[in-house]
């Protein structure tokens, strides 16, 4: 089927007959002294044990991880003894996990694969995030890193405080987002954050880097998520319910003249997304965006058209953001609460997404939830983010 | 407002002495072309010679045209700080030990958005600073943004001292008081505010014009410090080495001749004895001590100074064999410049032209005189750079030098 996107004429093909099945994640821990290969390999294990199929029925391997290194998939395939005919890798950190689904989907539509295994996840030893950050990429070792050795800390905070400056954000709106997040992973089994946070802890609690305060920064740790994608057949076949994929969109370095990012890509693709989804921002149950710092929050639902742009205070004023809320945000915790375990905190929304819209979320069920969208952004490698990428889902 | 550098109180040495760290030194090797510039006190970033865009961070090719044509080109620095924070926390260690540590981000009027160190004069953005490339302590070029008009106390802003070898309230070797050379520097060195200068005498039993203006100096102690002998510089060092900051090494032997002029090579052993082994023994009893205090409070060790020659980037046939012992100690130079990284102590070499003094007479002008390359050299301290090019002369040999270094020695050749 041939959808024409009215904003910018392109054609595109639709995800007709493909779901995403099997959410499943490796429970998150602080610290491991496993490596990413031990996580991937429990998440591959868990989807087939969940999906009630074997290993060999597995056929395309999508692998995202910031502590693989030396390996990459294809030393992967290796480790975990599978045969793949189609084999990916995706570094794009907060953005894998919708940029995973939209390439399995289109493996499996095309004939290329018929069961993909979308894996992401990694280990975190107790000095594995300085090392990361210190090899992140070749700018910001030439140009962030010798800066203090912030990391993404020090360059949210100069995002944060340019966007609080320019659009009139106080914390206290950031903070409604993070109490409305914890709230939700106080129902989600998985968090590493098991107690409530209240907004006077949220305003006062220690500075990390200024106006950056401890609640405003995602904790590193180690775990994996991970799903599986093929045809609506094979999936009802199997017994397994899944979700659709009404469309999808994927941008880098998208807005590369602004002088400071206040905007990501999703604003140059949003109605292309729509169009091909054929529904509005209203039709949407709930929203899981990527949430490494709450202005990143800000910026997906201005940009993903929930509102306008430099509004999104007044819209955090004037909506709830718990799973029962006017505005149900990340409704497993985000990263913000879940924990953020390194590539994996790009599947999370995914993950929570499918759980929404399947009906087992438990406790923190969006009621009738029928349509979805997930929000990905990632790899800071200088001054901004420069992946993005989105996906509306439905109920199949 | 940053407040006035005060004295810092007298060290208890029952507390711990800081011990070096360095802030994080690895840069891709197109990134070092920010590094080459900043060692002379430039700020230069790579402009696309096809479209003419100025590039951030260091690339191998243009990011708007995709030229590879890049080359290295002086920038104004004056930019727009458009965000900034304060860190309370690094993963760092050289950081860790002076948090807070202030950071912007500034749009430069040339083009690209660049993460700075920020100078706590600057307002909080939206407003107007002048970005320039200095040397951290490990050697790397890191961009700084100042206030862009001069506030009361500029130089003394704590972050900024980290790049800095700023001599005030600091204690200084300069090995040789003999020379005008030698007594310029010492006394820029006591007007800069220098607490302490230890001012080496090679011959103690004999008297030298200006030595009693020397002595009459309250900060200034006369020293026996003869390089060409082992036992006298490790005796001082055993005396004083542990109390040094900066180490300014101008003692130096200068004969006229070529190779056919003049037989035997005795006039030319005594030029490599001070020039060349004199650093070499003076390096060896006073690097040790140096490294060890390279983070010893707000005025612990900071910077080793050599007084090279022009001479020393290509061979001066009339100075032949000086040029050769001043090429022979710019390469060991090299290497304690290497050696005292690791501290984070700044080696600074000064390239002079030909001085004024009594060698030189047959030498036409312009030639530096003692007091330009003094002052050179307290700027040089001042601002954190490596290599100083002081005078016309040395301007003129060092741009014909890096154009064409064959080209150069043809010259020199007459």
């Amino acid at each position: 089927m041939l959808r024409v996107s009215l904003s910018a004429r392109r054609v595109r093909h639709d995800y007709q007959g493909i779901v995403a099945v099997a959410p499943v994640t490796v429970p998150y821990v602080r610290y491991s002294i496993r490596t990413a290969h031990w996580f991937l390999a429990r998440a591959l294990a868990e989807l087939l044990r969940v999906a009630g199929i074997d290993k060999a029925s597995v056929d395309g391997l999508c692998v995202s991880s910031f502590t693989l290194a030396p390996d990459t998939a294809i030393g992967l395939t290796q480790h975990l003894g599978v045969a793949p005919r189609w084999l990916d890798h995706i570094p794009l950190g907060g953005a894998c996990g919708v940029v995973a689904l939209r390439r399995a989907a289109r493996a499996v539509q095309s004939g290329d694969a018929d069961i993909v295994a979308c894996l992401a996840g990694d280990t975190n030893h107790v000095d594995s995030f300085r090392l990361t950050l210190s090899n992140f990429s070749s700018f910001a070792r030439d140009a962030v890193y010798p800066y203090g050795a912030g990391g993404p800390n020090a360059s949210f905070a100069f995002l944060t405080s340019n966007y609080m400056r320019e659009y009139e954000v106080a914390r206290a709106d950031f903070g409604k987002l993070c109490v409305a997040q914890r709230e939700n992973a106080l129902r989600f089994e998985h968090a590493l954050f098991k107690k409530p946070l209240t907004l006077a802890e949220y305003l006062d609690a220690r500075l990390i880097a200024d106006p950056l305060r401890l609640f405003d920064c995602v904790m590193p740790c180690a775990g994996a998520d991970a799903f599986l994608v093929m045809s609506a057949e094979r999936a009802r076949s199997l017994g397994l319910d899944g979700v659709r994929v009404l469309s999808t969109i994927e941008r880098h370095n998208g807005f590369a003249d602004d002088p400071i990012q206040v905007r990501g890509g999703w604003a140059l693709d949003r109605d292309d997304l729509y169009d091909q989804a054929g529904v509005g921002p209203a039709d949407i149950d709930f929203l899981q965006v990527y949430d490494d710092y709450p202005v990143i929050s800000l910026m997906q639902i201005e940009d993903l058209g929930f509102c306008e742009k430099g509004a999104g205070a007044r819209f955090v004023r004037a909506n709830t953001f718990d799973w029962n809320g006017s505005f149900p945000l990340n409704t497993s915790g985000g990263q913000l609460s879940a924990g953020q375990a390194g590539a994996a905190g790009g599947y999370l929304g995914v993950v929570e997404a499918m759980r929404q819209l399947t009906g087992v979320a438990g406790a923190r069920q969006v009621s009738a939830a029928a349509v979805g969208m997930v929000s990905g952004f990632g790899m800071i490698n200088y001054d901004r983010g420069l992946a993005s990428a989105a996906a509306i889902l439905a109920a199949d | 407002m940053v407040r006035e550098f005060a004295r810092p109180r007298r060290k208890n040495p029952v507390l711990r002495t800081r011990l070096p760290n360095l802030p994080p030194g690895g840069r891709s090797r197109v990134a070092l072309g920010l590094t080459a510039a900043a060692a002379l006190g430039r700020f230069e970033l790579q402009r696309c010679r096809d479209c003419q865009a100025v590039q951030y961070p260091p690339v191998e090719a243009c990011s708007r045209c995709l030229s590879v044509r890049l080359r290295w080109e002086l920038q104004s620095g004056d930019g727009l700080l458009i965000a900034q924070t304060e860190l309370a926390h690094s993963n760092d260690l050289f950081f860790r030990e002076r948090l807070p540590w202030r950071l912007g981000m500034v749009r430069l009027d040339c083009g690209p958005t660049v993460v700075v160190h920020l100078h706590g004069d600057c307002l909080p953005a939206p407003a107007r600073v002048r970005v320039d490339a200095r040397l951290d302590r490990s050697g790397q070029a890191v961009l700084f943004a100042l206030p862009d008009t001069e506030t009361a106390n500029m130089a003394d802003d704590p972050q900024l001292r980290e790049f800095t070898c700023d001599p005030r309230f600091r204690k200084v070797l300069v090995t040789d008081g003999r020379s005008p050379l030698g007594q310029a520097l010492v006394e820029h060195l006591v007007k800069a505010g220098a607490d302490l200068v230890w001012v080496g005498q090679a011959e103690p039993w004999k008297q030298f014009p200006g030595l009693d203006a020397l002595r009459a100096m309250p900060q200034v102690s006369i020293v026996p410090l003869d390089l060409t002998d082992s036992s006298s510089v490790r005796e001082l060092a055993a005396e004083i080495g542990g109390r040094v900051d900066i180490v300014v090494n101008n003692a130096e032997v200068h004969r006229t001749h070529g190779i056919g002029d003049r037989q035997g090579i005795e006039t030319a052993r005594l030029e490599m004895d001070v020039n060349y082994f004199g650093l070499l023994r003076l390096a060896q009893a006073f690097g040790p001590a140096l490294r060890a205090r390279a983070a010893d409070g707000p005025t612990g060790a900071v910077a080793w100074v050599n007084l090279l020659s022009i001479y020393a980037l290509s061979n001066y046939p009339p100075h032949g064999t000086f040029s050769a012992s001043k090429a022979a100690a710019l390469s060991l130079s090299q290497c304690l410049r290497a050696e005292m990284r690791s501290a984070g102590v700044r080696v600074v070499n000064l390239f002079p032209g030909p001085m004024d003094d009594e060698w030189n007479q047959t030498v036409v002008p312009p030639k530096v005189s003692p007091a330009v390359l003094a002052r050179a050299l307290i700027t040089a301290l001042k601002s954190g750079v490596e290599d100083v090019f002081p005078g016309d002369v040395a301007q003129e040999w060092l741009e014909r030098w890096r154009d064409n270094p064959k080209a150069l020695e043809r010259e020199l050749a007459g």
